[in-house]
């Protein structure tokens, strides 16, 4: 169970040294990335001026506070509450992100199913569990919004943060196969005979 | 008593912000709770977290999730209270909005069909505003909850048989806790409606989720049910966040209402650990906050 402290953009190499249950702090830049900009990318074929090969993307859509655009905040946005959503619905889009943009590293919660263990088998890379419903705490890694793209999505868009000890997320699915998610899935289904057993309903 | 509207909508505005940044005592302990009999070691790492994000919250003044969820307003009026009530719900709908433009908050609600988001926390019938009445003289409640989606995107309805029996209703939770898994942010509140017609019984099951922990069912039936399924989810492993352990959900929560001699509906809703809610309570001597 290692720690690592990962600055992004990331190689294959360091993704591959991943493994369940290791923890990863990330520095430098994180893209946050949600269901109404992955259709825009991947069903309506809209391309982004970013490049996120190598790069750590979050499942999220923040809130942000406008403000006067700064060299701390040249977007005109602000952080506010930056924290992650339900991974889930977003299944279909792990192998192109990984396939067409590059990304190596998604963070969120709740986990994402074999399609997507498959894809980082195969591609090379991770999924990092943050802590669903910690947005307070986890908007203290973020340091500012260094761009957004597709903002006509908002909130929705494509989103640049600046981080700084984001971290430590749970390494929860590798690239060698290993999801804590499908561990605690086969584990708890296992128990529901005997769950169903206690309530006093027979089968 | 006259209800004053400006009050009205200061309130629905004050409510919202409220109830993102600060968690009800009753949460916070069952979150205390749950972190001193957890046994395994991923699982208390990840309530502790959860229990330091609230502090940090107050600390500064922020969000404690970055979902600010569906709006839902419900308003309980009681004896010789005077009030318009379409000007109610106008004033408690232009309060969310304010909510949302003068605290920067996401505005999380889209067309269903278009996708377009109004940047307003409003669109065609939400927020939802419920009206109920009491007995309770001079007195005027507006409960506001902002509804994550992570826990309502897991909401089902099962329309069992008498056949099947009260083992169709346990079956259905269990099977409900295991389809969600890690994806409502558990450790959960579990709210289960049983009986009625479709719609109520799936709006029992909202109001069993959304109620404070360590309330109880009112039917005594339902309460044993409540129970029953707290210790049984709790067996499963399921745990904080779907990575394992004891705490799968703070509580089950049942609400029940009689149903028709040819049905048997048992509906379940889910809340997650950022149970937030907030009230706003208006008496002749003015408007007192609480949860």
């Amino acid at each position: 169970m290692a720690h690592h402290v990962l600055a992004t953009p990331v190689t294959e190499a360091q993704v591959r040294a991943l493994r369940i249950n290791d923890t990863v702090t990330l520095e430098g830049t994180l893209f946050g990335i949600r269901d109404a900009n992955q259709i825009a990318l991947f069903d309506k074929g809209r391309e982004t001026r970013f490049d996120l090969r190598g790069h750590a993307a979050m499942h999220t859509a923040p809130n942000v506070r406008r403000v006067e655009p700064s060299v701390e905040h040249p977007t005109g946005y602000a952080p506010m509450c930056v924290g992650t959503t339900t991974s889930a619905r977003m299944e279909r889009f792990t192998r192109p992100l990984l396939e067409k943009q590059g990304v190596r590293l998604i963070v969120g919660k709740g986990g994402l199913g074999a399609g997507s263990l498959a894809a980082f088998a195969e591609r090379g890379g991770a999924y990092l569990a943050v802590i669903g419903g910690t947005a307070a705490l986890e908007t203290t890694w973020v340091e500012a919004i260094e761009d957004v793209d597709m903002d006509d999505l908002h909130p929705e868009s494509l989103w640049k943060f600046r981080v700084r000890g984001f971290g430590p997320l749970l390494v929860a699915m590798d690239s060698h196969g290993g999801s804590l998610y499908a561990e605690v899935e086969t584990r708890a289904r296992a128990n529901r005979d005997s769950a169903l057993s206690r309530l006093g309903v027979v089968k | 008593m006259k209800v004053d509207l400006r009050q009205v909508e200061d309130a629905a505005r004050e409510l919202y912000v409220r109830a993102l940044k600060v968690l009800p005592p009753d949460i916070k302990e069952g979150l205390a709770r749950v972190s001193r009999t957890e046994s395994d070691s991923t699982a208390k790492s990840v309530l502790g977290t959860m229990i330091r994000n609230i502090a940090v919250a107050e600390q500064t003044d922020n969000l404690l999730c970055q979902d600010t969820g569906i709006p839902i307003y419900s308003v309980t009026i009681g004896r010789g209270v005077e009030v318009d009530g379409v000007s109610l719900k106008a004033a408690i709908r232009s309060g969310c909005e304010r909510a949302t433009q003068e605290h920067s908050l996401r505005s999380s609600v889209v067309h269903p069909i278009t996708r377009k988001n109004e940047q307003t926390s409003c669109g065609p019938g939400v927020p939802p505003i419920h009206i109920d009445f009491s007995d309770h003289p001079d007195e005027l409640v507006i409960e506001m909850v902002p509804k994550g989606s992570g826990s309502e995107n897991n909401s089902w309805l099962r329309m069992a048989i008498p056949a099947e029996g009260v083992g169709a209703i346990k079956t259905f939770v269990i099977d409900c806790v295991l389809d969600a898994g890690g994806k409502t942010c558990p450790p959960t509140i579990v709210g289960v409606g049983v009986g009625g017609t479709s719609d109520l019984c799936v709006a029992l099951a909202k109001r069993a989720a959304t109620r404070a922990l360590g309330s109880a069912c009112a039917d005594a039936e339902g309460a044993k049910l409540e129970r029953e399924l707290t210790e049984a989810v709790n067996t499963l492993g399921v745990g904080p966040q779907g990575l394992g352990g004891d705490t799968t959900a703070f509580a089950v929560h049942v609400e029940i209402a009689a149903t028709h001699i040819t049905m048997n509906p048992v509906a379940v809703n889910m809340q997650c650990h950022s149970a937030r809610r907030a009230s706003a309570t208006f008496t002749p001597r003015g408007v007192a906050y609480g949860f």
